[in-house]
């Protein structure tokens, strides 16, 4: 690794922890039970909306009634995006005439999008209409970030509550998280992003004609548009002249800012923040890094203020540190290394003043490896997805820590919310197993910890788990699955445990050489995507539910203190435990095997 | 259960108003008056007609222009409707060929130019757009672009100090060398 390596991962770090107090402490006002000054500033709107929706916002539901309204509310949504797919070539503003998309697509994206997933097996820049794009793809941006900070409001007002029957109001948190959280940020965030070159329009793609004219071989089709294929099975091309070049164009940069912000990841374009209509310059890389990180850090601050010790939550931030910081070295440490199979050419892959060296391929220049490697942490250590470089041309090592780091079960920052309240579910599983050790009942936050709490906890850890080795295994015992590999060998296994794993935490980013815009893909990672988001939140609203209606315990001599160095090493144990000991075999297979391999 | 239905409903088509319309139309109009050049693509304009864009690279295999990134893109590289990375593995054989033919057309593109080539001018990009290659790739061409366009190796050398940026802010991402821009402005110096 390089010094400059170092260098950009600690200015990253350094900007991150500045901003995250200011916000996090903004956030505790926008969901404060008592009004106040930010609140009452945006009350026109907000109280306008309640009058048309019909919301009673002095209504505080009980967790089965606050989980029933979140459902309902993200099911409609897929229908939504479902039928503005389905109907795209009726619908004003789509310039280039891009007809319906099919069924199972349709629905692959739709479940994908409205659970803050964002896995694409479409290609924006030629399937999505602008109308598409803005008012339903964007739109679920949004709410289903703003239903990741409802429900972990809801969580945390759970254990900040003493005997309290209702854990707020979800059209209020969802409400309040949209408009006094998300919409201002990414406003600013997308104008900040369009100055660095980031597109902004609702123009038709612009065709100019190239500096070079070129030949390529272009496949030959059929009257039916398949391709032809020689008796040897390769296909058919024949020579074609390059004579133009077609720029695409439409409203990239107020998707880009909230696809960051909101933990999305969907690109506007096929290539995500690797295009460079949508991530045009090292410094929209930083900005769009920085709002992948902003709100689920931020929110660790809302979540101390909010049980009055924000010890808790930096414990919480420390924990997410420690293991962050050692994997991003990682993956960086691995690309700047270089790929081993060019070393037998003559390829020059040492850094030094006039290039970042390493494994480039896959990468942009301008982002070189350091900012390419800390990208590929950030977005996989959030369930963002967005990427910068193609996961799937990763070194080995570098390809294994993005993995695994959604396999942590996306608690290193996370999720927009669901990060948070799925560490929550981590932390109350650390508490009970020093209860163990110790052979007291269990608190966490002045709350005794019992068995129903216990079996939310567990369930929300290991419904993800679960479903991502069971549903590896399916698809690699099903030849329609494994036909989609793009990669021989281990790398070809990789693909296929990258998509599951990627699909059930809710992460969105691909080793993209799948071709996973089959029914068999698109029907399984959506169950995927599904379950694990809504059994997950639904555990955790639970739990909030029954730690809310519980007195508050105060701490005595025997209570295991939970914001010392002590409970951070513990709860990053247990993280690191359970992700190890469940992906540890399955690794071995893909990533693992790969590295052995190429180190011959 | 019929209220909270209702709720669900209205309040979804009232956020997909103001988040799905008035957030990207506003941003669109405040854009547009802001930043123009920017909003609509960092156009390159010859008179009134585009020539390219800043941020989108082309294709070039002509030994008198500079040679960008390697486009995994299809059909054709440089395919500005289906942005796209190669997605070969490491270990993929395929990657280790396509850059031992990529290394090949360099040195027939240059004949006695035997210095190991960067790796950014043998590797696909993440996008296949790439508008950009280090300034040790551009190093490694200025002799064949200078020979074939009968310029002197410094004039070229300037041209490319000219299109070179540094580190953001001095700080971000890598150092790197536009390549449509260099080429266009080679064309009109050898024009002179």
């Amino acid at each position: 690794m390089t010094a400059n390596d170092f260098l950009q991962i600690g200015i990253f770090l350094v900007v991150l922890l500045l901003l995250i107090k200011p916000l996090g402490s903004y956030m505790t006002h926008v969901f404060a039970d008592q009004p106040n000054r930010i609140t009452r500033l945006g009350g026109g709107v907000e109280r306008l909306i309640y009058r048309i929706c019909g919301v009673d916002a002095g209504e505080d539901m009980g967790w089965k009634r606050y989980a029933i309204a979140m459902l309902l509310f993200n099911v409609c949504g897929m229908v939504l995006v479902y039928a503005f797919q389905r109907m795209q070539q009726w619908l004003p503003l789509n310039p280039q005439h891009f007809p319906a998309l099919s069924p199972d697509l349709s629905i692959n994206t739709a479940i994908s999008f409205v659970t803050n997933t964002n896995w694409q097996a479409y290609s924006g820049e030629s399937s999505m209409s602008y109308l598409t794009q803005m008012a339903a793809l964007a739109v679920q941006n949004f709410v289903s970030a703003a239903t990741g900070i409802a429900v972990l409001i809801a969580v945390v007002r759970g254990f900040a509550r003493k005997t309290a029957k209702g854990i707020g109001n979800f059209w209020v948190d969802l409400t309040r998280s949209t408009l006094y959280v998300l919409m201002p940020i990414s406003f600013v965030l997308a104008l900040l992003l369009v100055s660095q070159g980031v597109i902004q329009n609702l123009k038709p793609y612009v065709d100019v004609p190239v500096v070079q004219t070129t030949t390529y071989a272009n496949p030959v089709t059929d009257a039916a548009g398949n391709p032809v294929k020689d008796a040897a099975g390769n296909a058919v091309t024949k020579p074609a002249q390059l004579t133009t070049e077609t720029l695409p164009m439409g409203p990239a940069a107020s998707q880009v800012a909230i696809k960051m912000l909101g933990t999305n990841g969907g690109g506007f374009f096929g290539a995500n923040s690797a295009h460079p209509y949508e991530n045009p310059t090292p410094f929209s890389n930083f900005l769009e890094m920085l709002a992948i990180f902003l709100i689920p850090a931020a929110l660790c601050i809302t979540f101390g203020e909010m049980v009055g010790d924000r010890r808790q939550g930096l414990a919480i931030l420390a924990t997410m540190l420690v293991i962050f910081v050692p994997l991003t070295i990682g993956v960086t440490a691995a690309e700047q290394a270089g790929n081993p199979i060019l070393h037998s050419l003559p390829i020059d892959q040492h850094a030094s003043a006039l290039q970042s060296g390493g494994n480039m391929e896959g990468k942009e220049t301008r982002f070189g490896i350091a900012a390419s490697s800390l990208f590929a942490a950030v977005t996989t250590a959030a369930s963002c997805g967005a990427v910068n470089n193609m996961h799937d041309s990763l070194t080995p090592l570098g390809g294994l820590v993005p993995m695994w780091l959604m396999q942590l079960g996306e608690v290193i920052f996370g999720g927009v919310g669901s990060g948070l309240y799925g560490m929550l579910a981590f932390a109350v599983v650390a508490v009970f197993i020093a209860g163990l050790m110790v052979g007291r009942t269990p608190e966490y936050l002045g709350k005794k910890i019992e068995a129903y709490e216990m079996k939310m906890a567990s369930l929300a850890v290991l419904i993800p788990c679960a479903l991502v080795v069971i549903c590896t295994a399916i698809a690699v015992m099903t030849p329609a699955a494994t036909a989609t590999v793009g990669n021989p060998g281990a790398h070809g296994f990789s693909e296929i445990l990258y998509a599951v794993t990627s699909a059930t935490n809710n992460n969105g980013s691909a080793f993209g050489g799948l071709s996973a815009n089959i029914p068999f893909w698109n029907v399984m990672l959506g169950v995927c995507m599904f379950w694990a988001r809504f059994m997950l939140a639904i555990a955790m609203l639970a739990m909030a539910g029954s730690i809310a209606a519980k007195k508050h315990v105060p701490a005595s001599a025997g209570t295991l203190p939970t914001h010392t160095p002590l409970f951070v090493t513990l709860l990053a144990s247990v993280v690191i435990i359970v992700g190890a000991l469940t992906f540890l075999p399955a690794l071995a297979l893909g990533p693992i095997a790969e590295y052995l391999m190429s180190a011959h | 259960m019929a209220r909270l239905i209702r709720n669900a409903v209205t309040m979804l088509l009232v956020l997909t108003v103001i988040t799905g319309l008035v957030y990207p139309l506003v941003a669109t109009g405040v854009a547009q008056v802001l930043f123009p050049h920017q909003a609509n693509g960092s156009l390159i304009m010859h008179g009134d007609k585009p020539v390219g864009s800043e941020l989108i690279g082309q294709s070039f295999d002509d030994p008198k222009y500079f040679w960008g990134r390697p486009s995994a893109t299809s059909p054709q590289p440089y395919n500005g409707t289906a942005s796209n990375g190669s997605n070969q593995g490491p270990t993929n054989p395929a990657l280790h060929d396509a850059a031992k033919q990529r290394i090949d057309a360099l040195r027939t593109a240059d004949p006695g130019n035997n210095a190991p080539v960067p790796a950014d001018l043998v590797t696909a990009s993440g996008s296949g757009l790439d508008p950009e290659i280090s300034p040790a790739a551009a190093q490694y061409q200025i002799a064949r672009v200078a020979r074939v366009r009968k310029l002197g190796v410094e004039q070229v050398q300037q041209l490319v100090a000219q299109y070179t940026q540094g580190r953001q802010l001095g700080l971000l991402g890598e150092p790197r060398v536009n390549v449509l821009q260099l080429n266009l402005a080679l064309d009109q110096l050898s024009a002179k």
